[in-house]
């Protein structure tokens, strides 16, 4: 009768922390995933900002003397970026998560997207106006 | 094989990465004005303390509070996996906790006002 | 027609004498509308006969040939030469156990494919003086991009979390369970949700969406997946929040 071929199956090993510098895409995937680092941290910084209004004005002004400097503006300006990082990402994923069809065709995936980007740009525009930025 | 029960933290995460793609630019915005010397009006310590006074103000403020510590948490949770930390089960409970306290927090704070 | 010479570095591994893969590097003279399945043909019929791998339709429609090239996962029959540098790496898919040379282990994705149930469970039995089932373009349309998938397991090699946790049932497994979820004349999706929607199913996925760029048909499963993840949330809250509803 015919030899038996010895079976061997080979696992590679996935490298565990290392994966993720394999290709551009994985590298972008971190990028998204690290956005809730600051959106995090802000969030808390908020938390705290309402701890020292509750505190009276002294410790109230204090907090938003202590945001002022170079230290202060960069965390915001990275902040900002990643947290746009963010919202773009989302908006163009939702499409992907919430097909509308309308007769037979599916709505194109820009239709849905613009549709939030000009939620998005609105309700900032009426945030900051209602805040009195400008 | 059973039915997960994630949908109980993944729906508060999906609703939370809405609310912060939508909402989280704009306050950073608003603070970073006030880091640049520009602070807006609301910033004021009159004004801010009336704002936050408003039972409707508190719900969102409370609301977006723990809607965004609560989407930080889950994809800090899935982050660290992907990262190689196998202690999935230690890593959501601090993560979760965390998000709960910060939400409890902004409770008490706005309380006190 | 001219020919240019390629350096094809292949991942040779054979069980019965080696301890672990190792490369080999092959240089072979290709045409230059080849694509990377044919300077493999060249090399096992000129160059080294002991060179193992699956192919078949050589069109892109079988889903046999998926390996890695240049570390992206791609159909062999799919990868043009001229749109590839002088040395290409060939490797088997990855995420999969290597059998031998390029040819990998596939035993996990079928078995995979077999537990989401990828067949027409019928909402009632229908006898056949009924006549057929009617669908409108409308509802085809519903499903069509997920009914173009060839199992070709690029997906899987592409998914970080199926390479992090092997028991992820995955994005093509998924994705085909969502099609006959959809389908007008199913109705089995409360079968395959035992499976899908449990902690081995969609709920591995972190949407990193390389699952959908490499996929040859434009199946898009990243979509599909996020697709039942809200379908099985939406489910859970009101099973628990508002029983008295009927699904």
């Amino acid at each position: 009768m015919a030899q038996e071929i010895g079976r061997r199956p080979y696992l590679r090993e996935v490298p565990r922390v290392r994966w993720f510098f394999d290709h551009p895409r994985y590298l972008r995937y971190m990028a998204r995933e690290l956005t809730c680092l600051f959106i995090g941290a802000y969030t808390l910084l908020l938390v705290v900002g309402f701890a020292r209004l509750a505190d009276g004005r002294a410790a109230y002004e204090a907090f938003l003397a202590a945001l002022k400097g170079p230290l202060g503006v960069a965390f915001h300006v990275l902040a900002l970026g990643f947290a746009i990082y963010h919202s773009v990402t989302w908006f163009n994923l939702t499409p992907k998560a919430l097909p509308v069809q309308v007769g037979e065709d599916f709505l194109p995936d820009w239709v849905i997207s613009g549709a939030h980007y000009a939620a998005w740009l609105a309700l900032s525009a009426g945030m900051l106006y209602f805040a009195g930025a400008f | 094989m059973t039915i997960s029960n994630k949908p109980i933290v993944w729906g508060p995460f999906a609703a939370g990465g809405t609310v912060t793609a939508f909402v989280t630019p704009a306050l950073i915005g608003i603070t970073l004005l006030a880091a640049l010397g520009h602070g807006p009006e609301l910033l004021d310590y009159e004004r801010l303390h009336a704002f936050a006074g408003h039972w409707l103000a508190r719900v969102a403020i409370v609301a977006v509070v723990f809607l965004s510590l609560w989407s930080t948490a889950h994809r800090l949770r899935i982050t660290c996996y992907d990262f190689g930390v196998r202690a999935d089960a230690l890593v959501a409970t601090i993560v979760y906790a965390v998000a709960v306290a910060g939400t409890i927090a902004s409770i008490v704070f706005l309380a006190r006002l | 027609m001219s020919e240019r010479t390629f350096e094809l570095e292949v991942l040779r591994y054979n069980p019965e004498t080696d301890r672990e893969p190792h490369f080999q590097i092959y240089s072979v003279s290709c045409e230059e509308e080849w694509v990377v399945l044919d300077a493999l043909n060249r090399i096992k019929e000129t160059l080294d006969p002991t060179l193992n791998y699956r192919w078949s339709c050589h069109m892109a429609v079988c889903g046999s040939c998926g390996m890695m090239i240049n570390g992206e996962p791609k159909l062999a029959c799919k990868a043009f030469l001229r749109e590839l540098p002088v040395r290409i790496r060939v490797e088997p898919l990855a995420h999969f156990p290597i059998e031998r040379d390029l040819v990998t282990v596939i035993d996990d994705f079928i078995g995979k494919l077999k537990r989401v149930k990828p067949y027409l469970i019928p909402k009632a039995e229908k006898a056949l003086s009924e006549g057929e089932y009617l669908q409108t373009p409308a509802q085809l349309k519903k499903i069509k991009q997920y009914t173009l998938c060839i199992n070709c397991m690029l997906c899987y090699a592409a998914c970080p979390e199926y390479g992090l946790i092997p028991k992820f049932i995955g994005p093509a497994a998924i994705a085909l369970a969502h099609r006959y979820n959809q389908d007008s004349r199913d109705g089995g999706r409360a079968e395959r949700q035992q499976e899908i929607a449990s902690s081995e199913g969609v709920w591995e996925c972190s949407f990193a969406g390389a699952c959908s760029e490499v996929c040859p048909e434009h199946v898009d499963p990243a979509a599909a997946l996020q697709q039942v993840k809200i379908a099985s949330t939406v489910d859970w809250y009101q099973e628990h929040l508002m029983p008295w509803l009927r699904k």
